[in-house]
């Protein structure tokens, strides 16, 4: 029997690999807070095929545009469409921008407008804070209850915790080199992926669970080893499913919930990965931990 | 052998009845394929029968978030600080009262007004369906109430000769009734009460000492004659001076019955106990975006769920292809759900429709494999199979259980405040929630059902009949 368990320092390795950039990231640069957060306006446009929208820059805005926000931060979208930050700006203000751009381009298309204000978007802080603390605490009591031990709680978390640093990683990532930003559908997704990522775990833990009642004789490393064979197959297709769905959304879906599928996707991803080359190896690794404390 | 034939039928009943309510209503349908026109209406047979004298004509529609059909969304602040503690509530509710009316005056259909409370910040979130024209909306929304007493004025006899079409014009009853300078600033409150005597509702008014003075002025000079009660220059109740009143409590009664009393007397709170209005979000989405997004989504997600099932057929050959069967009607059941429940379809919880869709073939791959390690240790066939769901299910239920807690939390259903309130992330939860359910169902009773009739060794039926009405483990 092939045995995965040997490998284990390799699977915390490739865990490493991926987190330690993004954790990287993250201390440095942090993620970019949508205005869901930190308040504030967006306004997105489309202008007319005749405007050259890449090779736009905020200098060029109309300057009754530029008088109106402050921060102003321009991103050019496709469908030479672009998007307007700033601070809070009120309706009044939104007409004038539009009236100025409308004069400036011709015909535009205005199809969001977003204001925020700064008591919103920290409750949304507050509220995002108890909703991860509260999703973490019911999986590990439930975990920790179903499997009546310890340790299969702990390790389930730790590879939730892994995947949230993953996900935050890629965000910080893509917040740097592509500007993305972490609005209240992020942190839903994040939220999924804990349930995600304790799904399959539950999977092979119950597996494990059931192989050392069938072979109480046999060691623990064995067990374990067997059971993420066992599971491995169903693990790899019900995750491609998963992620033939979820990319197909990324590639092909709407732009407004396009980094919400990649957030899933990533979770998704990293959820599956985290089941078996992390949560089971730490499981050994407290095992083994535990023997040697005793001696 | 008879219990799969019961099962089976409930199955193909459930699903003829998801599928008249899951169709949308008739719609003609012409494509081109292979070089050939196709041109055929579907849609759902129109139910309009009478059932023990109760017509049952049942309407079902999927309703769509803001995000798709376009719209403004706003949360308001009403600023309560010139409110004493104990009328806050009332006065939040008078607020809410007097934007709905506005908003319907308006014709916006299948808006919505709700007021929550969060910490000490009295707050209104006012969604309104189709406005691509926020600014007028918007003051719309935000303006204070305006409550006057008007008296009726004295060129009555003209007015009571005046056209059906006049009667129409706004302007009418701004003629036929004179400001008399006493306004909502001078009320206090208005109540619902009871007669002693007649048991009908009422509503009493109470003044404050400069509106008793000038209540009291009004009502000695006009004995006889209407003082309507105007909320934004439009009537809202036409009382009669029976008698002058000095004490500044007065009552309305005129046959009301409980509630349109009590919607009266909210609608005059607005009037007396005016709060300014503060935006605190705003968000307005073109009906383009929105039909962008849903059109590409749909669109990923129909290439997203045939690849999936090309992936089952590939991988499981005939099971793969029963579970894309039961797959078809998990689909079908969601749907037909969402209009049953009256699920909010927004972009986001198409995603979440998609992801389940995903997350759906779990427990039928789960079985699978599950069966495929029975039949490796060389059990027989109808033995793997029953062996496979029952081994499965434990795993299935812990798993699904975990996603089911996590989806409440995002759904929270006893909106509570420290949770999310945010309408995107609830739909997303509640299609998520709903897609768990619904795949349980299918996964585990339809493709076993389907597994039991259409997959059978021939050598093994005995056993597979044996087993159902017996013992469990052979």
């Amino acid at each position: 029997m092939f045995n995965f368990m040997r490998f284990r320092i390799v699977f915390f390795l490739i865990s490493a690999l991926v987190i330690l950039p993004g954790l990287y990231s993250l201390v440095r640069y942090g993620l970019r807070p949508a205005i869901d957060f930190t308040g504030g306006t967006l306004l997105e446009v489309r202008l007319p095929v005749t405007v050259n929208t890449d090779e736009l820059s905020i200098e060029e805005l109309p300057a009754a545009v530029q008088a109106s926000f402050s921060d102003l931060r321009l991103q050019v979208t496709p469908n030479n469409q672009i998007i307007l930050r700033g601070k809070t700006i009120d309706d009044q203000t939104r007409q004038k921008v539009l009236l100025a751009l409308e004069t400036e381009y011709g015909q535009i298309v205005p199809l969001r407008f977003e204001a925020v204000g700064p008591v919103i978007g920290q409750e949304l802080v507050i509220r995002t804070l108890v909703a991860m603390i509260l999703a973490a605490s019911i999986i590990t009591l439930y975990v920790a209850r179903q499997f009546k031990e310890l340790k299969y709680g702990v390790c389930a978390v730790l590879a939730m915790f892994h995947d949230v640093l993953v996900i935050l990683g890629v965000f910080s990532l893509l917040g740097v080199v592509a500007g993305v930003e972490v609005d209240v559908l992020f942190v839903t997704a994040l939220l999924t992926t804990l349930s995600f990522s304790v799904h399959d775990t539950i999977v092979v833990f119950d597996r494990i669970r059931e192989l050392r009642i069938n072979h109480p004789r046999l060691p623990f490393e064995q067990v374990i080893n067997a059971a993420v064979l066992q599971t491995l197959s169903r693990s790899l297709n019900n995750s491609i499913t998963i992620i033939i769905m979820l990319l197909s959304l990324v590639l092909l879906g709407g732009d407004t919930i396009r980094w919400f599928a990649m957030a899933l996707l990533a979770g998704a991803v990293t959820g599956t990965y985290s089941s078996t080359f992390t949560a089971v190896p730490l499981l050994l690794s407290w095992e083994d931990l535990k023997k040697r404390m005793a001696r | 052998m008879l219990r799969v034939w019961q099962t089976f039928s409930f199955i193909l009943v459930l699903s003829v009845i998801a599928a008249v309510i899951a169709l949308p209503p008739a719609r003609p349908i012409s494509f081109q394929a292979l070089g050939r026109d196709f041109n055929f209406t579907i849609g759902a047979p129109v139910i309009d029968t009478t059932i023990l004298g109760q017509r049952f004509n049942p309407q079902f529609s999927l309703k769509q978030g803001l995000d798709i059909q376009g719209g403004m969304q706003v949360v308001l602040r009403a600023d309560m600080t010139k409110v004493a503690e104990s009328d806050r509530e009332t006065a939040l509710q008078a607020a809410q009262s007097v934007i709905a009316r506005r908003v319907d005056l308006y014709g916006i259909s299948e808006s919505v007004v709700q007021t929550s409370q969060q910490g000490n910040d009295y707050r209104l979130l006012v969604e309104l369906p189709g406005v691509e024209e926020p600014e007028q909306a918007l003051q719309l929304v935000g303006r204070t109430a305006l409550l006057e007493f008007r008296l009726e004025s004295s060129n009555s006899a003209a007015l009571a000769n005046a056209t059906a079409s006049a009667i129409l014009s706004p302007s009418y009853f701004l003629d036929a009734f004179q400001p008399t300078g006493l306004t909502g600033q001078e009320l206090r409150r208005a109540t619902v009460q009871f007669d002693p005597q007649t048991n009908e509702p009422t509503i009493g008014l109470e003044f404050s000492p400069k509106g008793t003075e000038l209540f009291s002025q009004i009502t000695q000079a006009n004995v006889g004659k209407v003082l309507a009660i105007f909320i934004d220059e439009f009537p809202v109740a036409l009382p009669q001076i029976n008698q002058p009143i000095l004490d500044g409590q007065a009552v309305m009664s005129g046959g009301f019955g409980v509630d349109e009393a009590q919607q009266l007397a909210i609608q005059l709170n607005a009037g007396a106990l005016p709060v300014p209005i503060e935006v605190l979000e705003q968000r307005v989405v073109g009906a383009s975006l929105g039909q962008e997004s849903i059109n590409r989504t749909i669109q990923a997600g129909l290439i997203g769920l045939g690849l999936v099932m090309i992936f089952m057929i590939f991988n499981y050959g005939f099971k793969g292809f029963l579970a894309v069967m039961a797959l078809g009607l998990y689909g079908l059941y969601t749907v037909a759900m969402y209009k049953v429940i009256g699920v909010t379809l927004t972009v986001p919880g198409i995603a979440g429709l998609l992801l389940s869709i995903g997350m759906a073939v779990d427990s039928n791959i789960l079985i699978f494999e599950r069966m495929k390690d029975e039949l490796r240790v060389g059990r027989p066939f109808a033995i793997a199979m029953e062996k496979g769901f029952g081994r499965a299910w434990n795993s299935i239920k812990d798993a699904n259980t975990v996603t089911i807690l996590i989806s409440l939390l995002l759904i929270n259903p006893l909106n509570l405040s420290f949770l999310n309130t945010s309408g995107l992330v609830r739909g997303f939860g509640m299609t998520l929630l709903l897609g768990i359910l619904i795949s349980l169902f299918t996964g585990l009773v339809v493709t076993r059902t389907f597994l039991r009739l259409f997959l059978q060794a021939p050598s093994a039926k005995n056993i597979i009949e044996r087993e159902i009405s017996g013992g469990k483990d052979v």
